[in-house]
């Protein structure tokens, strides 16, 4: 099961990397993305200053998680925010189904919301008759062509603008092929304004929910966001459980350390604060609001100490701009809803640590992303601990398919690695083997012939360093 | 007389003894007495990265016995210095040896940064002149926080002109078992940075960890490109010492 | 697959597997001076969000306390807008209306609910306007409290959104402005920040805007500063 999964993750990359066109497309997107994220930071010691202080927040928001969310419900609901709990996303979905069903909602038209994707709720409401229409613009691209999104912030980055162009020109009624982007833009403007004014219910993500206030923070440029939960009279919000904090002064440095590290900006178009449905004397606004909070696995990243960390992603991509490996494959490659680093170790930990062995060996390690995350994830340690989790099954862990990527031939493998480097007389003994016989590998050996497929094979040197050591004189006690 | 262990790691070992030399006499060289402890063979990193941490275990203890004086450790390596330095003192949390570990990191140092934060050494040039471009380690910067050590040495070579990649910070694929569980990835990574030192023009490319250099080299050579790779270590002492 | 629990279940198995994890910890204390040190004298508040909302493409029109009625009317008729949708009670509206002369554009109160005229608000209005609560220097941006006296489409659903400022209102940083604004304490059902225009880059990372709210976005700058 480990090898054939390993080869999963491994194939969709090598396909990616022999589309040049693609591999074009991510490597100008990341740069731009790296440069203006780097301009928004001039001052090291400030950025400093700020990912402590984000870290810190969101470490005492975990901390305090259950009462937070206690303090969050009472709040909303003392705000006419009616709130739903949901362990799995099945559960979710049927949710939300029941509430558009109660209000006769027959269309609905959505924000950006990564948690929405992870429930698969567009299938989902699509074969239960309900029209679910994204409204974010790439989520919209992507969604005329029934693609998933290849990057959490920006979905759409694997297309460029002639493919846009075709596709609207085939897919939008009424609709002229153009590659002028203003003119692509007007085009989906003109359906989706349109879309807006008629939809029965609006579905929007949550940025950051304020426990002291009952309110829903969601950050946007577009205004679809706002859109989507100001027009239609009916609001129906969902969000993972960690997204709570516990004061509107905690969102603030969150806030501005999270659109500096994605996409660059100093501050979004909107940052829209929701803290109820149309109030009294208020002429617009949805009727009602509703929030599902989400845990799919959630509560189970908590009961760890390592692992809670994951919860602390404020889901600014980042680490997916900065990834060498994400550059090179794209989002698609990861076959999971969240790609790159975030993803690899987010997706084993809800789908299984065995099941998605391949993504957790898709990395060197180069802790590029923990670099750059806002809120120090320490993601190369996580990756090492779930390798670890997917090949032994500890007492006290709880992580899912704990084992199941356990192979009696790498198990083998390292306890002759270990076998050997233990013992300093079979290493040298090895290790003359090496120096005498090495060069005589062929190229097609095992291991060796992936090494070789960009390489040349490695050749070691006559005499080992041990040797020379010895052979000249220094000192070895 | 300073006394120093050098640990050579198992790459050098192997594959670029002539860099485990070259670093031992530019530490004699700055007057330190080096000290080359027999039984030295890998400080765990590859089964510790995997997952496998008994192994990892098993064979760092071995290693971390070699070292029972309270002296520097100086390693040809930014990644095996930054395992010994920051990672022994996760793999044996909890161990009963723990205490004994944590004492013995935090004595680990990577050559350059030993002889430029420890020694201050001054370097005098002997060579003709020469370009080079610089490859700095993920697990040497990002692990073990090296700082532009290797770079200020570089510098202080007077007929060496650096020239920098567009992306000196960006990983070359190498990862340990990464680039053959994952070779076409990592084989696109060491192509691209093979690619970035040849648009230098440099001749040389430096760096100072065998995993990189294994890499690179390989891919430049699997080219046919001109460009050579050489562990810093050696690039200075032939520099540096009189013939 | 089995029946969905009931949602009370799942909020108390939830709870309650968080709740197991044990106590919280001693809590990491907070340090804000990376946020005290965003501070700036008042007409270098007015310049910092000047610049940064003109680098989003927000326009400014200059006015005085007694002036900016007329400056937006001379917007509206420099632009031939055929309308502005105002909110008749709110200070700003009245101040508006009380100088708004006859013929041009025509001054339309948003005094019904909108489900009475959502179908004009989207195709029939030209422009909105807004007064707002405060500004923030650090990047640029206007805070806007909507409620009865100002709907919240006002500033969303017109191609061009006219927003009033007074300059005293500039608060430091966003952070600032929750704590000065009191809306760390209480919120009304929506408060916002709005920065500029709308905006995208989904397509090739190409800059668009006026992709679904405003297409443009003026901010009349009051000078209120002595």
């Amino acid at each position: 099961m480990h090898a054939e999964t390993d080869i999963h993750f491994r194939d969709a990359a090598a396909k990616a990397l022999l589309d040049p066109q693609l591999r074009a497309n991510f490597r100008r997107a990341m740069d731009g993305l790296i440069a203006k994220r780097r301009a928004q930071f001039p001052d090291p010691g400030d950025l400093q200053d700020l990912r402590h202080l984000s870290t810190a927040i969101r470490s005492r928001s975990l901390l305090n998680l259950p009462d937070l969310l206690e303090q969050f419900e009472t709040n909303c609901t003392k705000n006419g925010i009616q709130v739903h709990w949901a362990e799995t996303c099945e559960q979710a979905n049927e949710l939300i189904l029941a509430i558009l069903r109660s209000k006769g909602a027959k269309t609905l038209v959505k924000g950006k919301s990564m948690v929405s994707e992870e429930m698969h709720l567009n299938a989902f409401l699509e074969s239960k008759g309900i029209e679910a229409l994204e409204s974010d613009l790439g989520e919209y691209i992507i969604q005329l062509d029934g693609e998933t999104p290849s990057h959490i912030i920006m979905p759409a980055i694997h297309k460029n603008k002639d493919q846009i162009a075709r596709q609207f020109s085939q897919k939008i009624k009424d609709a002229k092929y153009t590659e002028d982007v203003d003119e692509l833009t007007a085009m989906a403007r003109r359906v989706l304004r349109q879309k807006f004014l008629d939809a029965d219910a609006g579905l929007s993500g949550v940025n950051f929910a304020v426990a002291e206030t009952g309110t829903l923070c969601l950050v946007e440029n577009e205004g679809n966001g706002r859109m989507s939960t100001h027009v239609p009279p009916l609001h129906i919000a969902v969000m993972g459980l960690e997204k709570v904090v516990a004061t509107l002064e905690d969102v603030a440095p969150l806030y501005a350390i999270l659109t500096r590290s994605a996409t660059g900006q100093a501050v979004s178009t909107y940052f829209n604060l929701i803290t109820g449905p149309r109030g009294e004397g208020e002429m617009d606004g949805p009727q009602e609001v509703h929030l599902v909070i989400l845990d799919n696995g959630r509560s189970r990243m908590y009961a760890d100490p390592q692992l809670r960390a994951t919860l602390r992603c404020i889901r600014c991509g980042a680490c997916m701009n900065h990834c060498p490996v994400y550059t090179r494959v794209g989002g698609h490659a990861y076959e999971a809803i969240y790609p790159g680093p975030i993803g690899k170790i987010l997706t084993p930990q809800m789908e299984g640590v065995g099941a998605r062995h391949d993504l957790i060996h898709g990395s060197s390690l180069c802790g590029a992303c923990a670099e750059v995350c806002p809120v120090e994830i320490p993601i190369p340690e996580i990756l090492v601990r779930l390798r670890r989790e997917a090949t032994h099954e500890d007492a006290g862990s709880n992580v899912v398919g704990r084992g199941t990527g356990r192979t009696a031939t790498e198990d083998w493998a390292w306890r002759i690695w270990a076998g050997v480097l233990k013992r300093p007389i079979v290493y040298r003994l090895a290790s003359w083997f090496a120096t005498r016989f090495g060069r005589a590998l062929p190229a097609g050996a095992p291991l060796i012939k992936n090494w070789t497929q960009t390489r040349s094979k490695p050749v070691p040197a006559r005499r080992s360093l041990a040797e020379r050591v010895r052979a000249e004189g220094v000192p070895h006690v | 007389m300073r006394e120093v262990y050098f640990y050579g790691t198992c790459l050098v070992d192997l594959f670029f003894p002539d860099a485990g030399m070259a670093g031992i006499q530019l530490l004699q060289k700055a007057g330190v007495k080096v000290i080359f402890p027999e039984g030295q063979t890998c400080c765990g990193q590859p089964a510790f990265n995997c997952g496998y941490w008994e192994e990892a275990r098993d064979v760092a203890r071995t290693q971390v016995a070699l070292f029972p004086r309270d002296l520097p450790v100086i390693l040809p390596s930014g990644s095996c210095a930054g395992m010994m330095k920051v990672h022994y003192p996760e793999l044996f949390h909890g161990q009963p040896d723990e205490a004994e570990v944590r004492a013995f990191s935090t004595r680990v140092f990577e050559l350059t940064q030993f002889l430029v934060d420890v020694l201050d050494v001054k370097l005098t040039d002997l060579g003709e002149p020469v370009k080079v471009t610089w490859h700095s380690s993920c697990h040497a910067v990002r692990d073990l926080g090296l700082n532009g050590e290797p770079q200020a040495l570089i510098d202080q070579l007077s007929n060496v002109e650096r020239v920098p990649l567009t992306r000196e910070h960006e990983c070359c694929g190498f990862g340990g078992t990464f680039s053959v569980r994952q070779p076409e990835i990592s084989g696109a990574m060491a192509c691209d940075k093979a690619a970035d030192a040849e648009a230098t023009g440099a001749s040389v490319v430096l760096s100072t960890d065998g995993g990189c250099l294994l890499n690179v080299h390989g891919t430049l050579e699997a080219k046919h490109s001109p460009l050579r790779v050489q562990h810093i270590a050696e690039f200075l002492w032939e520099r540096t010492h009189a013939r | 697959m089995s029946e969905p629990r009931p949602a009370s279940d799942s909020r108390s198995a939830i709870l309650g597997r968080l709740r197991a994890c044990g106590e919280s910890g001693p809590l990491p204390s907070l340090d804000t001076a990376v946020l005290q040190r965003r501070q700036w004298p008042a007409t270098e508040r007015v310049a910092r969000l000047r610049k940064g909302m003109e680098a989003v493409h927000t326009e400014f029109l200059d006015a005085t306390p007694d002036t900016w009625p007329a400056v937006v009317r001379a917007f509206c008729d420099r632009e031939g807008l055929k309308n502005l949708l105002f909110g008749p009670t709110s200070a700003a509206g009245r101040a508006l209306l009380a100088s708004w002369a006859p013929g041009g554009t025509q001054l339309m109160p948003y005094d019904r609910p909108v489900e009475a005229f959502k179908q004009e608000l989207f195709t029939g209005v030209d422009a909105g306007f807004t007064g707002t609560v405060g500004g923030v220097a650090e990047t640029g941006g206007l805070l806007l409290m909507p409620g009865p006296a100002e709907p919240r489409l006002m500033s969303l659903v017109p191609p061009i959104h006219l927003a009033l400022l007074r300059a005293s209102t500039i608060q430091d940083s966003f952070w600032s402005a929750v704590k000065n604004l009191g809306w760390g304490r209480s919120l009304p059902p929506n408060a916002l920040l709005i920065s500029g225009p709308s905006k995208t880059a989904d397509i090739e990372q190409t800059l668009a805007y006026g992709v679904h709210g405003p297409k443009r976005l003026i901010v009349v700058l009051v000078d209120d500063l002595n």
